[in-house]
C-alpha cells in the first residue's frame, strides 16, 4: 500500500480528517475526487494553507497539510509555530522532497534545516521514515497522536521488510551489533544499511537504527547504544546544526553520558544539485562512500 | 432600523466600556487607541449582530468573532464584562501572573476564540473556520477584525485571494479604518486608499461605514451578507482614541502607561470635561 491508498483509508474512516494543499498534489494527486469537500487546496499559499488548518482544527478537524518541505516549514514557519504551535492544535504537515530528495532543484528547494525548526515548536513531534513502506506503517499513530506533527515525506522503495510494530518515539533496532552503531533517518536509512552490510564484511559488529520520530527521540536505544558500543556515528540529509546530531549530544550531555560521535551531516552549506544518485556520490553519501569513512574514522580512533 | 432607544442604550454601554478601557491603561498600560477605536464595533456586534455567548460556546452552530491585530482586545475584555460574561474584578488582574488578561487576546478568557498580536494571522484562521462551517451545511456568521495598518501583511491578500475562491460569503472582514499603523498615519507610509476598490478587486463585496454610528452600523449590518459567493467587507471609519480628545488622532499616542492620576482626568475627559493633562511620555515600543 502507498502513501496515497494508506491516507485515503484513514481519511475515509474518520471525518474529522481534512486533506489539504498548497498546490502540491504529487502524493495525493487522486484524492481530490474521493474527497470532495474534505480535500482542500489553497493554491501556492502556505500561509493561509496554515492559518486555515488551525482553523479548522478549531472546529474540531484534523487538517493533513501537504507542500514541499522548505516552504511548508519555512515560508510558513510563523503561522506553525504562532497559530498551530501556541495554539496546541492537532495539525499535520506532510513535508515534499525534504534533504537531498530535492535532487536537481537546487538550494532554494533544500530542506536542510526544517527538523531544526520543527523541533523548536514546543509539542511538535517529527516522523522521517526511511521509506515509503515505513511512512505507511507509522501514518496512523502520527494521525492520531493528538500533537502537531511534522511528516518528512519519503516514498522510496524499501531495503528492508520494517518490524510492523511502529510507536512514537521508539526507534527501529535493525542490526544490534557491539563495535558501533549507526543512528539514521529517512532517505538515507537505504545508504546507512548498506554501509552496515559493507562494515559487517569487513568484520564490524555494527547496530543499525531507524529512528523513524526524531521528535521525540528513543533516548533509551541511543543511550544503550553509547553505552554498548564504542562509537556513534549520526547519518542525515539535514545541517550539522539542529538535526539530529545536535539532538545526540544534547541526549548525551543531559545524561552525562560520555560517548564517541561522528556527525554526517551537512556541515554549514547546501549541497550540490544534480540528479539524486550523482547528489549522494558528490556529497558522500552513498552507501560505500559511508562505510569508508566509518572504517576510516574508527582505525584511526582505535589503532 | 434601531430605535431611539436601543441606540441609547448602545451608547451607556460603550460609555462603559471605554472606561474599562481606560482603566488598563495605568500600571503596565495598554494599546489604548485601537481599543477606543474598535469599542463601538464590538459592543455593537456582540449586543445586535453575533449569536455566540457562554451559554452556547460549546454549540457549533454558534457565530464567531476573530479579533486579528489583537492589540484592541482591552475593547473586547471590556465589552465582556458589560455582557456580564466575565466579572468586572477580572479586569483588575490585567498583567497579573495568576490570570490571562494580558496585551494580547488568547484563549484562557472565554469567549476569546484564538490567540492574536503577530498581525496578518486570523483572516486565514478565520477562512478555515467559515470552510468548515459550509462544510457541514451551517449558516454560522464568521466575523475577523483587522486593523487598517495591518493590511501591509500580505498574508491578509493571499487569504482574500483563497476566501474569494472558496466562495466563503459567510466570511465578514471588519477593517477598524482607524487611520493609524502603530506610530505612524497609514496614508503617509503604506497609503492604503482607495482601500475599498482594492477589495473589489479582490472579489469581496464592500461597504463603508461610520465605525461610531450605531444606527449606520446597524444599517450596514443587517444585510449582511451583501453578495452571494463573495466575501463581505465592512470598512468602518473610526477615531484612534474615540472619546479622549487629548489622545485622539495622535500619532505618537499608540501604547499607553498613564499614571492613576492622568486617568482619573482621562475618566473625566470621556465624560466631557477639559482636555486631560497629559505628562506620561508616548511610548514607541512594545
Amino acid at each position: 500500500m502507498n502513501y496515497e491508498a494508506a491516507l485515503q483509508e484513514i481519511v475515509l474512516s474518520d471525518a474529522r480528517y481534512v486533506v489539504m494543499t498548497a498546490e502540491n498534489r504529487a502524493a495525493i494527486r487522486h484524492l481530490p475526487a474521493r474527497l470532495n469537500g474534505r480535500f482542500l487546496d489553497t493554491g501556492i499559499t502556505e500561509q493561509t494553507m496554515i492559518g486555515m488548518a488551525a482553523g479548522l482544527a478549531l472546529r474540531g478537524r484534523v487538517p493533513i497539510c501537504h507542500a514541499l518541505a522548505t516552504f511548508l516549514t519555512m515560508r510558513a514557519f510563523e503561522f506553525i509555530r504562532t497559530d498551530v504551535g501556541i495554539g496546541r492544535l492537532p495539525v499535520k504537515l506532510v513535508g515534499g522532497v525534504p534533504g537531498f530528495l530535492s535532487d536537481g532543484n537546487g538550494p532554494t528547494h533544500q530542506a536542510l534545516e526544517d527538523i531544526a525548526l520543527m523541533r523548536g515548536i514546543p509539542g511538535m513531534q517529527i516522523f522521517c521514515p526511511a521509506d515509503e513502506a515505513d511512512l505507511v506503517l507509522g501514518l496512523r499513530a502520527m494521525l492520531e497522536s493528538p500533537h502537531p506533527v511534522y511528516i518528512r515525506h519519503t516514498g522510496g522503495t524499501a531495503v528492508i521488510e520494517h518490524q510492523p510494530d511502529f510507536a512514537i518515539g521508539q526507534a527501529e533496532t535493525v542490526l544490534n551489533g557491539r563495535d558501533l552503531t549507526l543512528l539514521t533517518y529517512g532517505m538515507l536509512f537505504r545508504e546507512a544499511h548498506a554501509a552496515a552490510h559493507l562494515l559487517s564484511e569487513r568484520g564490524y559488529s555494527v547496530r543499525l537504527l531507524n529512528l523513524r520520530t526524531v521528535w521525540p527521540i528513543d533516548e533509551q536505544a541511543i543511550l544503550q547504544a553509547a553505552r554498548e558500543t564504542r562509537l556513534l556515528v549520526t547519518i542525515e540529509d539535514h545541517f550539522l546544526t539542529g538535526g539530529l546530531a545536535t539532538i545526540v549530544s544534547e541526549l548525551l550531555l543531559r545524561h552525562q553520558v560520555m560517548a564517541p560521535l561522528l556527525p554526517i551531516a551537512l556541515d554549514n552549506r547546501w549541497f550540490q544539485p544534480a540528479l539524486l544518485d550523482q547528489v549522494l556520490a558528490v556529497e558522500g553519501f552513498t552507501g560505500p562512500q559511508l562505510a569508508d569513512r566509518i572504517d576510516t574514522y574508527y582505525g584511526d580512533k582505535y589503532a | 432600523m434601531l430605535n431611539p432607544y436601543d441606540v441609547e442604550t448602545l451608547e451607556a454601554k460603550a460609555l462603559r466600556v471605554r472606561e474599562h478601557i481606560i482603566r488598563l491603561a495605568t500600571a503596565g498600560g495598554c494599546f489604548l487607541g485601537a481599543s477606543l477605536s474598535c469599542a463601538d464595533l464590538i459592543v455593537y456586534l456582540y449586543t445586535h449582530f453575533l449569536n455566540v455567548s457562554p451559554a452556547n460556546f460549546d454549540d457549533p452552530q454558534r457565530d464567531y468573532l476573530f479579533l486579528s491585530k489583537g492589540h484592541d482586545v482591552p475593547a473586547l475584555y471590556a465589552t465582556f464584562v458589560e455582557m456580564g460574561w466575565m466579572p468586572e474584578a477580572r479586569l483588575r488582574n490585567h498583567l497579573q501572573t495568576h490570570d490571562h488578561i494580558y496585551w494580547h487576546p488568547n484563549r484562557g478568557v472565554p469567549g476569546i476564540e484564538f490567540h492574536s498580536g503577530s498581525l496578518g494571522h486570523l483572516l486565514s484562521v478565520a477562512a478555515g473556520v467559515a470552510y468548515d462551517c459550509k462544510l457541514r451545511g451551517q449558516d454560522n456568521k464568521v466575523v475577523v477584525i483587522t486593523g487598517d495598518g495591518e493590511l501591509n501583511e500580505g498574508s491578509n491578500w493571499e487569504a482574500l485571494l483563497v476566501a474569494h475562491a472558496y466562495r466563503l460569503d459567510n466570511l465578514l472582514i471588519i477593517v477598524d479604518r482607524n487611520e493609524f499603523q502603530a506610530n505612524v498615519e497609514t496614508e503617509a507610509l503604506i497609503p492604503l486608499e482607495p482601500l475599498a476598490d482594492k477589495f473589489a478587486a479582490f472579489g469581496c463585496a464592500v461597504e463603508r461605514v461610520d465605525g461610531h454610528d450605531f444606527g449606520a452600523l446597524h444599517e450596514a449590518l443587517h444585510h449582511f451578507p451583501y453578495a452571494a459567493n463573495r466575501p463581505t467587507v465592512l470598512i468602518a471609519d473610526t477615531v484612534r482614541g474615540k472619546g479622549l480628545p487629548s489622545i485622539a488622532r495622535r500619532a505618537d499616542r499608540w501604547f499607553c502607561n498613564f499614571t492613576q492620576e492622568e486617568v482619573a482626568d482621562l475618566l473625566l475627559e470621556l465624560h466631557g470635561a477639559d482636555k486631560a493633562d497629559l505628562i506620561s511620555e508616548a511610548l514607541m515600543v512594545r
